[in-house]
């Protein structure tokens, strides 16, 4: 299996082709000899192997995801008004957006995947052996990242089943013992989901997430090369005896292959089943049965078991724990034994926890299926979303058309409490213009009718009726109150 | 750092320096195909607003006919024309100048200046329309007089329909002696 090789520096003078130059020429510079020798020359023990290969898997994952979410940042507004439309205009418009956006989707599915094969493998191979407690933690760290990904990035096209699955994701936070009610605010940006929750999340998922993940990464892959890698089960993990191989070139080869194929599924997935824009969020929507991403279903199906005041042991102790055990590892399991067979406790904990994960998922979609009312349901939101899929895109504003000439703001007044009423999300209960939904009243007609002081006064202090129907007493400056109120008393007019 | 590698190499150096180097064309060589490959959806999916054919522009009122009737100078007019922008539908107002009538016909002219692009006044004094960025001077009827301008200044399609002056907003390529329309 050893074939370590000659690196290539110290070839003869006298084979001074053009490339040898160029190289020479950037060594002096650059010192490409020392960079390649780093990267290419990390010995393995015991030689390459396929079962190695997920860490350079996730690292192409981890920088394919971040090309196709910059260029679909070309084109996405996150805004509650605006999220939903300019994700349906990459999805039916935009030239490849819809491959783009399905290879992003994919892509994350397939980190989750690989994470976990990564972790297994690792865990198998007692790999986190012998000094490596930093390196493991740090992969943790990046596990919890990857997950914080896929929730954040989940909520982005603000369709019925993201905006479902993540007023559920967000309302477990406030489970958690005294700041969860905080939490769950903080991470909407307020009681209610709208348009700080898109702002929030967008924040977190392109710019602070990526930031913490790259430093991980980096992190992560210093400490591997500080331990150096473990090699197989036999052997030892802090002076490995065994005859080494070089990373470059059947690593990599390996590492390559295995990103091909992976790059290659995407790619057929991408373009043959197309990920799809459900109907935009309709938080009026009370039939909705929303359920999360497969890799949640687990943690889904597992809150179904806890009820009352047992629901924190359920959200929070158990999976705190189970958090803490994986985190904690190395520093449980401290002998240098690495062959699996001779770790049955170690292994026998890992299978018993993964296996619970793969029979609960199993078990949450049994369960869809065999409630008829679910099974119905759900048929009719997959109906919904290839009816919405089948639709020609509709651009934003296109109520307002020139043949009909109707709602131009035109006192500055009103145009300025509409922001108000938009920014405080009024319409997320009132609906658009005041129509009303299922979660508040209508105020178009009577409520409009009423005086401005009258409507300030029920603004600032809403009756006991109004707060048990979850209006809030709005906090705003007195300016924006008198162009709220002239907005709404604007809405009479605009009525029939 | 690998000894242990460098102390198995010696015994079949020749060889594996070969097949190392023919790997190394391999990967170098797969990965540049794969990239562009993959590059291509990413550059379509970035260029599309320059691929994209854009949709048929509507005609806009201007006004009633009748009002043009008599006109010796340009009447400046602002036109509402519905435009898409990438998602949105949008109304901007443009302005025109509507020339006197000639032979029973109205023309519109367009003020955008085929220069660089300036808006031009309609000078009442000298009854001329001189663009204030580089002085080019036009006639009433938008005929190049002098300056830089590469030609005359752009005429818009009108039509007139039950009574009704309606005009096609366009854009004209600038620095150009022809009058050629952007999409």
């Amino acid at each position: 299996m050893p074939n370590g090789t000659e690196p290539e520096r110290t070839e003869q003078p006298q084979r001074a082709t053009f490339r040898h130059q160029l190289y020479k020429w950037l060594d002096v510079r650059v010192g490409i000899g020392s960079i390649l020798h780093e990267a290419l020359d990390e010995p393995i023990p015991g030689g390459a192997r396929w079962a190695y290969v997920f860490g350079s898997v996730l690292l192409f994952l981890f920088i394919s995801q971040t090309i196709t979410g910059v260029v679909l940042a070309l084109y996405y507004v996150p805004s509650a008004t605006s999220a939903h439309t300019t994700v349906a205009y990459i999805v039916k418009e935009v030239t490849g957006g819809s491959f783009l956006r399905s290879l992003h989707a994919y892509g994350s599915s397939a980190v989750v995947i690989v994470v976990l094969l990564h972790l297994t493998q690792t865990y198998v191979y007692g790999a986190y052996k012998g000094r490596r407690e930093l390196l493991w933690i740090s992969g943790c760290i990046l596990l919890g990242l990857m997950l914080a990904m896929a929730f954040t990035g989940y909520l982005l096209p603000w369709d019925q089943k993201a905006y479902f699955a993540t007023t559920v994701g967000t309302n477990m936070a406030s489970d958690v013992p005294f700041i969860g009610t905080w939490l769950k605010r903080f991470m909407r940006g307020g009681d209610e989901m709208g348009t700080l929750t898109v702002s929030r999340f967008f924040v977190a998922h392109v710019f602070i997430l990526p930031a913490v993940l790259i430093a991980f990464i980096a992190t992560h892959v210093y400490l591997f090369r500080k331990a150096g890698a473990a090699g197989p089960t036999t052997a030892d993990p802090i002076n490995p005896k065994l005859p080494t191989q070089r990373f470059y070139p059947r690593q990599v080869v390996m590492d390559t292959v295995v990103a091909l194929v992976m790059i290659l599924i995407l790619g057929s997935l991408a373009h043959f089943a197309p990920t799809e824009l459900g109907p935009r969020a309709n938080p009026a929507d009370t039939q909705y049965i929303p359920r999360p991403e497969w890799y949640y279903l687990p943690i889904f199906q597992w809150l179904k078991y806890w009820r009352g005041p047992y629901t924190i042991i359920g959200i929070v102790v158990i999976p705190a724990i189970t958090a803490a055990l994986l985190v904690l590892v190395p520093f449980i399991d401290r002998r240098l034994e690495r062959r699996p067979w001779r770790r049955p406790i170690a292994l026998g904990v890992f299978v018993l926890i993964l296996g619970a994960f793969v029979v609960m998922g199993f078990m949450s979609v049994r369960d869809d299926r065999r409630d008829p009312s679910i099974a119905t349901q759900v048929a009719k939101q997959r109906d919904e979303v290839e009816q919405f899929m089948r639709q020609p895109f509709e651009p934003e504003g296109a109520a307002t058309s020139l043949s009909a000439p109707v709602a131009t703001v035109v006192d500055p007044l009103v145009a300025a409490g509409k922001k108000v009423y938009d920014s405080e999300s009024c319409d997320a209960c009132h609906g658009e213009n005041g129509v009303g939904t299922a979660a508040g009243p209508k105020l178009a007609g009577a409520i409009a009718q009423k005086s401005p002081e009258e409507l300030s006064n029920l603004l600032r202090h809403p009756t006991a009726k109004m707060i048990e129907g979850e209006m809030k007493p709005v906090d705003i400056s007195d300016e924006d109150l008198k162009a709220l109120v002239a907005y709404i008393r604007s809405l009479n007019k605009a009525a029939d | 750092m690998s000894e242990t590698a460098q102390a198995f190499a010696s015994s079949r150096e020749k060889d594996s320096v070969t097949r190392r180097s023919f790997l190394g064309v391999l990967l170098g060589f797969g990965t540049v195909v794969m990239g562009a490959a993959l590059s291509v959806p990413l550059i379509r999916f970035a260029l599309h607003p320059l691929l994209a054919k854009t949709t048929e522009i509507r005609w806009s009122d201007v006004g009633k006919i009748d009002e043009f009737a008599s006109l010796t100078v340009p009447a400046k007019r602002l036109i509402k024309v519905e435009q898409r922008d990438a998602w949105r539908k949008i109304i901007s107002e443009k302005a025109i100048y509507v020339l006197p009538p000639k032979n029973g016909t109205v023309r519109i002219l367009s003020p955008i200046c085929p220069h660089l692009g300036c808006s031009i006044p309609w000078n009442e004094a000298k009854q001329e329309f001189i663009c204030p960025c580089h002085v080019a001077v036009f006639a009433m009827d938008g005929a190049k007089i002098s300056g830089p301008a590469p030609r005359s200044m752009d005429h818009l399609d009108s039509k007139v329909e039950d009574g009704m002056l309606k005009v096609r907003y366009q854009y004209f390529r600038q620095l150009i002696p022809t009058k050629e329309a952007l999409s």
